[in-house]
Parts: C-alpha cells; structure tokens; sequence
C-alpha cells in the first residue's frame, strides 16, 4: 500500500500544529463556535448527542496493521475501548474529549494516519472496492489513482467550502462495488482500444432526495482526472445552491440545469484546465502504482480445505475469489448479533491487525458494508484464520445474508438521527439468529438508516429501513428492490411506516413472500424483479387498515 | 469604517472605500463621491463612461454571484477588484479569484474583504488574493505571523503555484 514520503508526513504534521493551534484560539475565545466549527468538522471533529464524535480517515479503505493497532491504542486511551467502522472506510470514536482531539491527530500522524476532510463541506475521502488489486473480476486496479485524487483533494485551496460535501467513488470492476452511480462523482475505470480511461457519472446521491447519477462522459483519458474534476467542482462552486443546504448538493444542480447543459458547461470550464499542468504524468502515476504492487505471493495451487460444517458455511460466506491461485480474501464479519453492526473493541484491533501480520502481508481493508477484509490469505491459512476470529466474534458467516446488514449508529449516536437504528438492527438479527435459516435465504442486502441522510445506504438495500420521526415517536419505512452495483437502483416504499416493535415481524413476512415465491436457486432481489411489490405489501399490511380504509376507521372511530 | 488592510506581507494603510447601494437608491442614479472607490458591479455596468471619466483610479467590488464573465474586457481599468465573502463559509470568491487570475490575467490588487479569518488566509493566497481586510476584531499580528504559513508545499496546483507537487518534484 501506498506510503508517505517526506512531503506527505510534513502536511499531516503541519495539519497536527495547525488543529492544535485552532484549538487553543477557541478555548482562548480568540475563535467563536461558529469560526471553529467547519474548522473542527474539516478535521472530523462533530460535537454529538453524548459527546464529541471523532471519524479517522481511512483513504479508499486501506489501512496497514500498525495504523490499526494505533487505532485501538486510541479508543483505549482516549474513548471507552471500541470504535465504529462507517460506510465511507472511516473509523469513528464517540466519546473523545475535544481537548484531546490534538494529541489524538499527532498520534495518528506518527502512522501516517489523520482525519482531514472526513467532514464539513468539502471534498471528502474517496471510496473504492475492498477487493481492489486482488478482485478475479477486476479490469484496473483503481489505488494508485485513487490515492493521487487523494492527494489533489488534500486542501484543495479552491474547494475548501463548497456548498455542501463531496463525495468521490471509484471502480474498477463491471460488478462495481463502491456505490459509484450514488455519489457526487462515480468513477468507472475500463480501457477502450487499449488505452485505459474512466466513465464518469456525476450527480448521483441518496439522503434526502436520492438520484441515481448520470453520465457527464462516457471515456475520459485518466491524466484527465484532476484536470476534468477541477472543471466540475468550479462549475458545482460557483452555481451550486448555497440559500438551502437540503438543496446544496451537485446532484440539485444536475437536476436543475439537465444533464446536457451541465456537460456543456463543465466542457467549457475544462477546454481551459484540459492538457494543463494537473494532466497527471506517466511517471507520477508509475511513482505511485509501484507502492501498490503486488505482495510476494507464492506459487501455489488450490488448497484442500477441512470438511467441517461451520468452517466450510464461513468460507462459502465470508471469502471472496482471489486472482492469485491458492489465495482468497477474507471478510472478519463486524456483524455479530447483537452487536451494532460495524463496531470493533479495542482488542478486536489487536488481533485483526495480528491476523493481518500473520496472514495477509500485514495489510487490511475497510469495507463499505462496515466489514474488515484481510485481502491476501492463502487459503491453506484459512482454517488457522477461521480460528482466531471466531475465537475473537469476528467469524459470524453472514456477509451479504440478513443479519451481514449495514447499519449506521442512528439515535443512539447521532445527533441528526430522527430514531434509533441499532436496537432496530439487533431485534432483526435476534429474530434470524438461527444459522441453518439464515442460509436458506441466502443473500439479500438489509440496510438500516436512521434518518433520511440515509450513511445506512437504506435506498439501495434489497430491503430497505428508514426512521423516521411522527409527532416525536419513532417509525419506520421500508423499501424493497433497491440494489447496488452496476444496475443500481433505488428501492421502492412499500406503504406506511411501522412501530420498531413490528419491524422483526414485517421482515418476517417478507421473507416468507419470497420463499413462498422463489424459483430454485433464485436470490431475493430476482424473485422481487420478476413478482413486484403487491405480493409483499399485501402480506405485510394483511388485516391492517391504511390508506383510505384507515382514515374511514378514524373517521368513525 | 474599513477593516485592516494586510498587503504584501504588512499592515498598510487603506485608501480605498466601498461604495454602498443604500435603500431607495439605484445603481443609475446614486451620487458619485470623490476618492478612491470600489464600485459594485451594477454600479460599474450602469455608468461605465462616466466613472473612467472621472475617477483616475478605479476599484470593483464583487459579491459572490457576481459572474467575472461580465467584467472581463474591463479588467485593465481597475487598479483593485475586492471580493466580498458576507459570510466566509461561501467558497464562492475563491472561484472568483482563480479565474480572475488564472484565466482572465487580471495582474492588480486582488483582496478579499468581509468575513475574512484567519483560518482562510493559507487558502485565499494560494488562489490569488495579494491583500486581505480582516473582519474586525480579529488579530493582524496573528495572521501575519502564522495564517499564510499553514503548509509549507501543496499537493495541487493553483494560482501562487501553478505547478503540483508532482511535476514541482519530479
């Protein structure tokens, strides 16, 4: 993975000296709260519900075992000994003091870890695929690009406050796995005739008004990359809406102008940054491509694996297929029942990062369904790995089943949160705990948000959970049909919201509507593209009044 | 009364006053003062002729949306062009003075008035801002000791430095 050279380590510990500084002027008074706040947030710094909430960058989801066990070292030291893995590759503490959120950064820096733009409006950390580099299905291996937008995006003087966040994904398989048609600009890499370029989408988003992107161009050569999101976020910078933040992001603009006007007029910004000096060279991305080479595999050929049932059901789950022969990439499951999806102890660092030194050239990935991969194991290894991480909670065989959901912190955590998501998670996962079940129904995406900024990517789970607020109690939307990868889409509400008390009860019955429906070996998703919704909007709402039934009852009540 | 000019480096004495568009008037027919002025943008429109007529030196205010676009083939009049940040979370001067200086060469004075902190001053002068009216109360002698030192070399290109550090480096 990529590491930092002498200019790199220099930025970060100037950013270091800079927060402490700005920090001391707001103690002092020399700083208002309102001065300070995008200056903390810029460094990931929220002031939330219980406390203040602290989010680690971690770039495109890489992260080496020594930047984990700091990790650990710091929710140990400073927080209440875990933290929580999001679904844009950040690891977040919740309950750090701001007066140490100093110290926390120049810890960080000695790893060459920090907390830059993980926040506030501007352009965020970047999102890839976890199996980046190792993927059997992958056309460009997309790091080393991703890592010089990184560095491009790093106190962009221009973009430091745009109208609203920014986020950036980038693939480099068909599949796609970074979610690319739902950020502010999705990046596919593919090579035409040789030469090796990206789509580029752009306006796409969930949270409050969810639109997927749409093609600003179908082949951009990558040296174009920084030259052509220069032109993009000037044109987003100058003319995006700033009277509304819920009406702030590129993708309003987008809608607004149509996509044809805003390709005509970020064309026209770019015909002057176009064969410019941000044209990324061959030996810069050679310079950087080289950190991201491959590890010293071996020579190997499939391993015999033991026959053991719990064993073979977490290699059919949680390993994922690896070009190298004789290696796979293993998902540590952060989805144990009933624990938030996405938290990690302080120990459980310790020993991922162990597992990482031992089985996988000491590196990790983050994912964003809030997993940890150990990308690079072999798969005579696997058995020891299943070991150690079920010894360690890290083992439950549930990536891309039920209870493998994605969750954000919700209510419990989050200030913007309009009702609970995590009590709503485990309740699901209680309900489904028994494992023989779980695979039978096999894979289906649950993503669980509590609130419409939607960080639990509701929209695009194949069931789909929203809270929201009604007269101060908590409810919930579900949504059926959304997807992510290639043909991502957005879920569709199937009716009235319901009390958390129901929410085990209603993915219930809509489970049993698709097992009662499926073809053989049909997943979830295509048995609900090929019935639709009624089959299980009438099963959910069976003997419940709504719609205009309900308003007759009340009426009469 | 006008905030503290920083410029080259010092604090300098400022000569230069805004005009204000106050209620009731419009850019047509508002009264022209003596001295040195930043025009509004509609004002500069409205009465072009008459203010290179009769002002020897010429400064341009701009507010946010204000396209450079429109002012373009002017820009040898003014000896200054302020930009306005009403409230310094809007980005959009920033834009504003990379195309000023970037695109379009203007080679004057570029200052940023208004809400102009501390903390954004390492930003502003890399887009091309040469002079800064600090919002009052705050310290010039702290942002001249530290706000333009914040990092010693960028990652990317920009006004002060067109090159990245990629190519700076190379």
């Amino acid at each position: 993975m990529y590491q930092y050279n002498a200019l790199d380590r220099q930025l970060i510990n100037e950013r270091v000296a800079q927060f402490r500084d700005q920090v001391r002027r707001w103690k002092a008074g020399e700083l208002s709260d309102e001065e300070f706040r995008p200056l903390r947030l810029q460094n990931g710094l929220y002031i939330q519900r219980h406390a203040p909430m602290f989010r680690i960058a971690v770039p495109y989801g890489m992260l080496n075992a020594e930047q984990l066990r700091k990790m650990a070292h710091l929710a140990r030291t400073y927080d209440r000994g875990y933290g929580h893995f999001t679904t844009r590759h950040n690891l977040q503490l919740n309950w750090p003091k701001i007066e140490d959120v100093p110290e926390m950064l120049a810890e960080l820096a000695t790893v060459d870890l920090h907390a830059i733009q993980t926040s506030g409006n501007c352009l965020r950390n970047i999102t890839t695929d976890q199996f980046a580099g190792v993927a059997a299905d992958e056309i460009i291996d997309p790091r080393p690009l991703a890592e010089i937008m990184r560095q491009w995006t790093t106190f962009h003087p221009e973009f430091a406050f745009l109208p609203r966040k920014f986020k950036i994904a980038i693939s480099g398989t068909e599949e796609d796995r970074a979610v690319t048609w739902f950020h502010d600009i999705g990046l596919h890499l593919k090579q035409v005739d040789g030469q090796v370029g990206f789509t580029v989408i752009v306006g796409g988003g969930l949270g409050r008004t969810p639109i997927r992107g749409q093609i600003i161009r179908d082949f951009l050569p990558w040296q174009d990359i920084l030259s052509y999101c220069e032109a993009v976020l000037r044109v987003y910078n100058r003319y995006g809406r700033r009277d509304n933040a819920y009406k702030a992001r590129i993708k309003i603009l987008v809608q607004a102008l149509g996509i044809e006007a805003f390709r005509e007029q970020v064309e026209a910004e770019w015909a002057h940054g176009k064969n410019g000096p941000m044209t990324i060279t061959q030996a810069e991305y050679d310079r950087v491509a080289a950190h991201f080479a491959a590890p010293a595999y071996e020579t190997l050929s499939a391993a015999e694996l033991p026959q053991e049932k719990a064993f073979l059901r977490w290699v059919d789950r949680n390993t994922h297929a690896h070009k190298v022969p004789g290696y796979a990439a293993v998902t540590l499951s952060l989805k144990k029942h009933g624990i938030a999806p996405g938290d990690i102890t302080a120990e459980q660092m310790e020993i991922v990062a162990d597992l990482a030194d031992r089985y996988s050239f000491g590196e990790l990935r983050i994912s964003h369904e809030q997993n940890i991969i150990l990308a690079d194991v072999k798969q005579a290894d696997l058995y020891a790995v299943w070991q150690k991480a079920s010894a360690a909670g890290l083992a439950t065989p549930n990536i891309g089943l039920l209870t493998g959901m994605i969750c954000c912190p919700g209510g419990d955590f989050c200030d913007l949160a309009n009702a609970k998501s995590i009590p709503i998670a485990t309740a699901i996962q209680a309900r489904f705990d028994d494992l023989d079940y779980l695979f039978d129904i096999g894979e289906i995406d649950l993503n669980i948000s509590g609130c419409m900024n939607a960080c639990g990517h509701h929209h695009v789970g194949h069931i789909g959970v929203l809270g929201v607020d009604k007269n101060d109690a908590e409810f919930y939307q579900v949504t059926l049909g959304g997807r992510q990868g290639y043909e991502a889409k957005l879920g569709k509400v199937i009716g009235p919201s319901f009390s958390a008390e129901e929410m085990p009860d209603v993915v219930e019955k809509i489970i049993k509507v698709y097992l009662a429906n499926r073809h053989e070996d049909e997943r979830f998703i295509d048995t609900f593209d090929r019935i639709g919704l009624d089959p299980f909007k009438n099963l959910v709402y069976e003997g419940r009044a709504h719609g205009k039934a309900k308003s007759a009852a009340q009426e009469n009540a | 009364m006008m905030a503290q000019l920083i410029k080259n480096g010092s604090l300098t004495v400022d000569t230069w006053n805004s005009l204000e568009i106050a209620e009731g008037e419009s850019p047509e027919t508002l009264s022209l003062p003596e001295g040195d002025l930043l025009f509004p943008l509609a004002v500069w429109l409205a009465r072009k002729n008459e203010i290179i007529a009769r002002y020897p030196r010429i400064g341009l205010l701009l507010q946010p949306a204000d396209r450079v676009e429109d002012v373009a083939a002017d820009l040898h009049y003014f000896q200054v062009i302020a930009v306005n940040f009403p409230k310094f979370v809007d980005g959009r001067g920033y834009s504003t003075a990379a195309l000023l200086r970037q695109r379009y060469q203007f080679a004057g004075e570029l200052r940023a008035v208004g809400d102009v902190l501390h903390d954004q001053l390492f930003f502003m002068r890399r887009v091309g801002f040469d002079a800064y009216a600090l919002k009052d109360g705050k310290s010039v002698e702290a942002a001249l000791a530290s706000g333009f030192a914040t990092f010693s070399q960028p990652y990317q290109g920009a006004t002060d430095q067109p090159l990245p550090a990629f190519r700076r480096n190379a």
